[in-house]
């Protein structure tokens, strides 16, 4: 594959017209961690780097808003933000692998995901129980679109609604729209401690209580997630501030109420949500939209496949990381038998060897307006070269 | 061109009785909340469904008559001014609770119903946090479509990030649900709901809205502080958020905006200070506070003058009478007012008012600012007599000149009434051409005919041209390798 690094929006653009008016295929490459994703195409013609995009362009400490270019590596930015007691409230495992968050390994990890490819992944951690995903905190972004087009929408204010958001349209959109050049987010204030509860238990019905009893309490939990695996699972909850040790207590409690659970509120704070995170990467990795009501029904279908489950029990988000080493049409099957269990759930696939993907449509039918979609697609790539292929309906 | 409004069509789907079109009866549609601009429309419809307001919109599309929704008609920026010779597509009778589902914290609603019902209908143990000062009358189809602010929005976000899942009427007629179809989040393909919401009317309408609520807070603090000037009351904002304290809602006054709230609400402010702050912490018992004594030194380590505790419930609700009165509040002290709504970065607070003190001194005018802190929001009321020959072009004129400095700061034309008609001149100063352009591409991805809300948001009025070929078939595409479904 022909790869480009541009280093500036202008001559990003300029590859991605030439591209477009020779009818080449492009595809936009952050920290490539996610490159599996999406429906399986052929190679691009063009592969466009992120890397050379790569600068902090502002921290407004006061202001509590950072303008970041593409390429920026979410663990670089993580970096400079917690300089100023701040912190970008996106945590989605950086690597396929998993990803390290914590501060040492930081190195370790090869730059991992970039702002850029997050955002156009729609990918999210923890955090975005209190903080929201991507769509919540991106306020502006500059794009560039196959026809040479640089253009901003949004802003670098928090709280703007002058023109329309585009950023929440790329986002998500796998770069089938155009590229992310750059994004403006808000950022927030980083809890001075944090400190976890885990309710453990080898029942899924105590769990979906524990969580639904956290889900309803006014204690503003950080992280609200479970996760289950082989007839064990845990509700885990996170508080942050600068005495985050009265509403732990107070958590605890509830959940000591509950029958069942062994409730533990002396953990380590930072490895339980790291394996919450590397739990949603792996061989075959579903992604369920459900609502909290219906994550006990995503475990109990999970065990019965063999699979482990991470949560957002507040949200109604699940990953289920399938058993690997099947063959692809067994696994196919598996992902199927999912489907039609959790349905109207959308069961996404994100992880995944080729031939799985191929074998069915990662995206499922729980889709949105798909017609819509493609006017949307027409529009922003007239030439149909970003990705193509890649995205829900063949887009 | 627009065609002649189907009126027989209209009846057949509303009945006649639904179907407005003697001309005094639809001056009631003929301004929003900015009564500046009016326009009466040729005729007014009623729908009770969503069937009914697709039926509406089939029969607008195929007649090539231009329509407008509108809501409680409360907007501030001219978002449901009615376009000559089209139609009003009133929501008003669509005012159902659809579902409510405690467990998963979500509400269904027809687009009538008002703000102030949502977090009633969910309360007392969970509440819907956006709450624009019309809240009362103001509808969840009018805040979707506007992405409606309020002051609780710097801690718990804006509309678009409580509203999962809508029912549209798009242009043509046909209908989609964007978003979540059971209230789940990520549901695959293009955020097109993040795109709809804020879109002010002009990709469509909403039928049927999914939103998000929260549990109520378990512990509600609010304290006033009183200062000299409003650079101060800035000062402890910056200072609290600085600190992590991350409080429900901040609120500035400067004298002006204190003097009209309280003739008309007798809140117990004091008329002669330079401007007054009010921080409202709520959250958990003991998070709220330990937090409250931080930001009560916070105020007196600014100089607060000084400091107010609400002691009860009645006496918080008196408080915020008196901020979300402030609008109408300018009657008491001014013939007219014109309000504004930009957004700065916080920080830039200082040198802004400077500005806006400067410029008013310079226009001969009066200008009362009342702000949403937190976030930024700046709302200068430029004070002005209608009945002074030239001072009404004088105070707009001004007006521009106050939200141009907000752009040139760093911030935006409006944090929360919407582009409409009123500052669609100004978008030049905050967006180039091209991305002007660009947002026109997603107009005309769903409104390819430019006949929902026209003359709305864009600076000037746009064609969209056709999209170059249905489709043009990728190389990869023609050798079989990939498909398209």
């Amino acid at each position: 594959v022909k790869s480009e690094t541009p280093s500036t929006y202008e001559d990003a653009a300029e590859l991605l017209r030439a591209a477009a008016a020779d009818g080449r295929s492009v595809r936009f490459r952050g920290g490539g961690t996610k490159l599996g994703w999406g429906r399986p195409i052929p190679e691009p013609d063009l592969e466009l780097c992120t890397e050379g995009l790569n600068r902090v362009l502002e921290h407004n400490a006061g202001d509590f808003t950072a303008v970041l270019q593409a390429g920026v590596p979410l663990a670089v930015a993580r970096e400079r933000f917690a300089e100023a007691e701040q912190m970008l409230a996106l945590d989605p495992p950086l690597s396929p692998w998993g990803g390290a968050g914590d501060d040492a390994a930081i190195d370790a990890v090869e730059a991992g995901a970039t702002i850029g490819g997050i955002v156009a992944a729609n990918d999210s951690g923890p955090l975005r129980h209190h903080y929201g995903g991507v769509r919540d905190l991106v306020v502006g972004v500059a794009v560039v679109l196959s026809d040479g087009t640089v253009a901003r929408a949004g802003g670098k204010v928090i709280k703007n609604v002058a023109g329309y958001d585009l950023g929440k349209l790329f986002a998500g959109a796998f770069g089938t729209l155009g590229l992310i050049a750059e994004v403006t987010v808000r950022l927030h204030p980083k809890p001075a401690r944090s400190a976890t509860v885990v309710a453990r238990a080898d029942e899924v019905a105590p769990l979906a209580a524990g969580a639904a009893a956290l889900a309803h309490a006014p204690l503003e939990a950080d992280c609200l997630d479970l996760w289950w695996n082989a007839g064990a699972g845990a509700v885990l909850a996170r508080f942050g501030s600068a005495d985050p040790g009265p509403r732990l207590s107070e958590a605890a409690a509830l959940l000591g109420k509950i029958g069942g659970l062994s409730v533990d509120a002396d953990v380590d704070d930072e490895a339980c949500w790291e394996a919450q995170r590397s739990a949603q990467r792996g061989d075959v990795v579903v992604k369920v939209s459900a609502l909290p009501a219906t994550l006990p029904a995503a475990m109990a279908a999970t065990e019965s496949l063999g699979g482990t489950l991470v949560a957002r029990a507040g949200l109604g988000l699940a990953w289920i990381r399938l058993p690997a080493g099947g063959d692809a049409a067994e696994t196919a099957a598996q992902i199927e038998s999912l489907r039609a269990t959790l349905a109207p759930a959308p069961c996404v696939v994100l992880d995944a060897p080729a031939e799985v993907r191929a074998a069915l449509d990662p995206w499922g039918d729980r889709t949105g307006p798909v017609d819509l979609m493609r006017k949307v697609k027409a529009r922003f790539d007239p030439a149909g070269v970003c990705a193509p292929g890649l995205f829900v309906g063949g887009i | 061109m627009a065609g002649p409004v189907p009126i027989a069509e209209l009846s057949s789907i509303c009945g006649p009785e639904r179907v407005v079109i003697d001309h005094a009866a639809l001056r009631t549609y003929e301004s929003d909340g900015l009564l500046q601009y009016a326009v009466v429309p040729a005729a007014a419809v009623l729908p009770d469904t969503g069937e009914e307001v697709a039926a509406v919109v089939a029969a607008c599309h195929r007649a090539g008559v231009p329509w407008v929704a509108r809501g409680s008609g409360t907007g501030l920026s001219g978002g449901a001014l009615p376009v000559e010779g089209g139609v009003v597509i009133s929501l008003s009778r669509m005012r159902s609770i659809l579902d409510i589902d405690l467990d998963n914290q979500r509400i269904v609603v027809e687009p009538g119903v008002t703000n102030a019902q949502i977090s009633a209908a969910v309360g007392p143990s969970h509440f819907y946090p956006p709450d624009p000062s019309s809240q009362i009358v103001c509808s969840i189809g009018g805040n979707v479509a506007e992405n409606s602010g309020g002051v609780h929005c710097f801690k718990y976000g804006f509309t678009t990030n409580w509203v999962v899942g809508c029912d549209v009427v798009l242009p043509d007629g046909s209908r989609a649900t964007l978003g979540g179809e059971h209230g789940e989040l990520d549901r695959p393909g293009y955020d097109l709901l993040g795109a709809f919401v804020g879109s002010e009317g002009t990709l469509g309408v909403a039928t049927k809205i999914t939103l998000r609520i929260t549990p109520s807070p378990e512990a509600v603090r609010t304290v006033v502080a009183y200062f000299d000037t409003p650079e101060q009351a800035g000062q402890v904002v910056s200072d609290v958020v600085s600190a992590g304290v991350v409080p429900g809602a901040m609120e500035i006054m400067d004298q002006l905006a204190i003097e009209a709230t309280e003739a008309a609400t007798h809140a117990g402010n004091p008329v002669d200070v330079g401007a007054l702050l009010i921080v409202e912490l709520d959250g958990s018992e003991s998070e709220c506070a330990a937090r409250f004594d931080e930001v009560v030194r916070f105020c007196e380590a600014n100089g607060a003058i000084r400091v107010r505790i609400a002691q009860s419930n009645d006496e918080r609700l008196l408080i915020w009478k008196a901020r979300k009165a402030a609008f109408a509040a300018m009657g008491r002290i001014s013939p007219n007012y014109y309000v504004q709504d930009g957004v700065i970065p916080r920080t830039r607070l200082p040198q802004v008012l400077r500005r806006i003190e400067d410029l008013g001194a310079e226009y001969g005018l009066r200008v009362a600012n009342v702000f949403h802190a937190g976030d930024g929001n700046l709302h200068p009321l430029v004070l002005y007599d209608g009945a002074v020959p030239g001072e009404a072009e004088r105070a707009e004129k001004l007006a521009g000149l106050i939200v141009e400095v907000c752009v040139e700061e760093g911030g935006s034309l409006t944090g929360e009434h919407g582009i409409g008609v009123d500052k669609k001149r100004y978008m030049p100063k905050m967006f180039s051409e091209a991305d002007l352009a660009t947002f026109q591409r997603l107009r005309c991805a769903f409104d390819p005919d430019g006949r929902v809300n026209p003359g709305k948001v864009m600076p000037t009025p746009r064609l969209c041209g056709e999209v170059p070929g249905p489709y043009r078939q990728h190389p990869l595409e023609a050798a079989g390798v990939i498909e398209r479904l």
